[in-house]
């Protein structure tokens, strides 16, 4: 194999260029390294002029997302060797503005996640004094998978809805509220309703399923999403045989 | 949520990607959902096809032998042909997509994917036997 692979960067500085260029890297392509380890090689020793997001290095902190020949992936977590012998096409994450090289304005986004209110809601918080609530193992089960998002927006770059309505609030967020409602020491889910079955909510996604296979948490949003559509029917129709409701 | 996404007429220097006409093209996976989407106009012509079928019935072995006659040129054919594709299509891309959106429990743990996939073939296989008993032997 090769010790060294080509890397086809996208470039965008808004003070010289009207769209995207690409730029050609030339990169050591180590066993070890990672597409990131390869733009952090071009950034310190080639040019530093090249932008873009990174933190963690470990799939944590969901900050590199890019577009790796053609599909969202971590860049922290895609091997150089599986895509030698290159060249490796980086272009930043699909379905949202560039603000710079393979930097994305991702402020929707964060927008949209406040919106569906993603923490503990209680009717009634019970004082101190009497512990914290309680919740059985089954009942972690019950939302765990959901509550293992990073917030890297892969899922928002894969899913064409997005792309084509950008009023869909998407899946990160759609997964994150399920993740809530789920959550047996929750009790906004009437509160968190009318924003999630609105067409711009669950109703909006069409179920192309790209979502869950850009997770690289395995959070599954497509899932969650229908098993809330399902829920929500479930309230219409139990709404409509009784509309006086029965609280 | 009708508020407009917040990046649109600022900020004239952030580079704007508009969604291909085409984007359904560019994945084998966007463009089967695609034609999950496009069979229901098949599932559609289906349901006509067997309205119409009971409408010509109710008018008599004569006008039965007419939907018949209809029904059995090329043109019919290839169209019934071309809407059972698609319609075998939409009920394996369900069928397959079930289980993400069901979570079935039995005796508290989780019934695995396979099976709930596995139980829409079984009722589809059964519903099959049941209609083919009823025409070809009942």
């Amino acid at each position: 194999m090769s010790d060294t692979i080509i890397l086809h960067v996208a470039r965008y500085r808004p003070e010289i260029e009207t769209e995207p260029t690409f730029q050609e890297y030339q990169t050591p392509c180590r066993k070890d390294w990672v597409v990131l380890d390869a733009l952090n090689y071009i950034k310190d020793k080639v040019d530093g002029t090249l932008s873009y997001r990174w933190s963690c290095r470990m799939g944590i902190c969901g900050s590199c997302g890019m577009t790796v020949n053609g599909e969202p992936k971590l860049t922290c977590a895609a091997f150089l060797t599986d895509y030698a012998p290159g060249p490796v096409r980086v272009e930043p994450l699909r379905n949202f503005p560039i603000v710079r090289d393979l930097v994305i304005e991702m402020s929707d986004f964060m927008r949209k996640l406040v919106q569906v209110k993603p923490w503990l809601i209680r009717a009634e918080e019970k004082p101190l004094s009497e512990g914290e609530y309680l919740q059985t193992p089954e009942e972690l089960d019950e939302y765990k998978q959901f509550s293992m998002c990073i917030n890297c927006m892969l899922c928002y770059a894969a899913c064409p809805v997005y792309g084509l309505e950008p009023h869909f609030i998407g899946p990160a967020a759609l997964a994150l509220a399920q993740r809530y409602n789920l959550d047996s020491r929750d009790q906004g889910g009437r509160e968190r309703m009318e924003l999630l079955s609105d067409h711009t909510g669950i109703w909006g996604c069409t179920f192309v399923g790209e979502c869950t296979k850009a997770c690289p948490k395995s959070v599954d949003p497509a899932a969650a999403i229908q098993r809330y559509k399902l829920k929500a029917a479930l309230e219409w129709f139990k709404s409509f045989l009784m509309p006086r409701g029965t609280s | 949520m009708n508020q407009t996404p917040i990046y649109t007429e600022f900020h004239s220097r952030w580079y704007r990607r508009r969604t291909s006409t085409y984007w359904w093209l560019r994945r084998p996976s966007y463009l089967a959902f695609i034609l999950r989407e496009l069979s229901s106009l098949f599932v559609a012509w289906f349901v006509i096809f067997t309205l119409v079928q009971i409408q010509a019935l109710s008018q008599g072995a004569e006008g039965y032998q007419r939907f018949q006659d209809w029904s059995k040129q090329p043109v019919v054919l290839i169209v019934n042909l071309i809407a059972l594709f698609f319609v075998v299509f939409h009920a394996i891309t369900w069928f397959k997509l079930a289980p993400q959106a069901m979570v079935i429990r039995l005796h508290g743990k989780r019934v695995p994917a396979a099976w709930i996939a596995g139980s829409n073939y079984v009722v589809w296989a059964l519903a099959s036997a049941l209609v083919a008993w009823i025409i070809l032997g009942g």
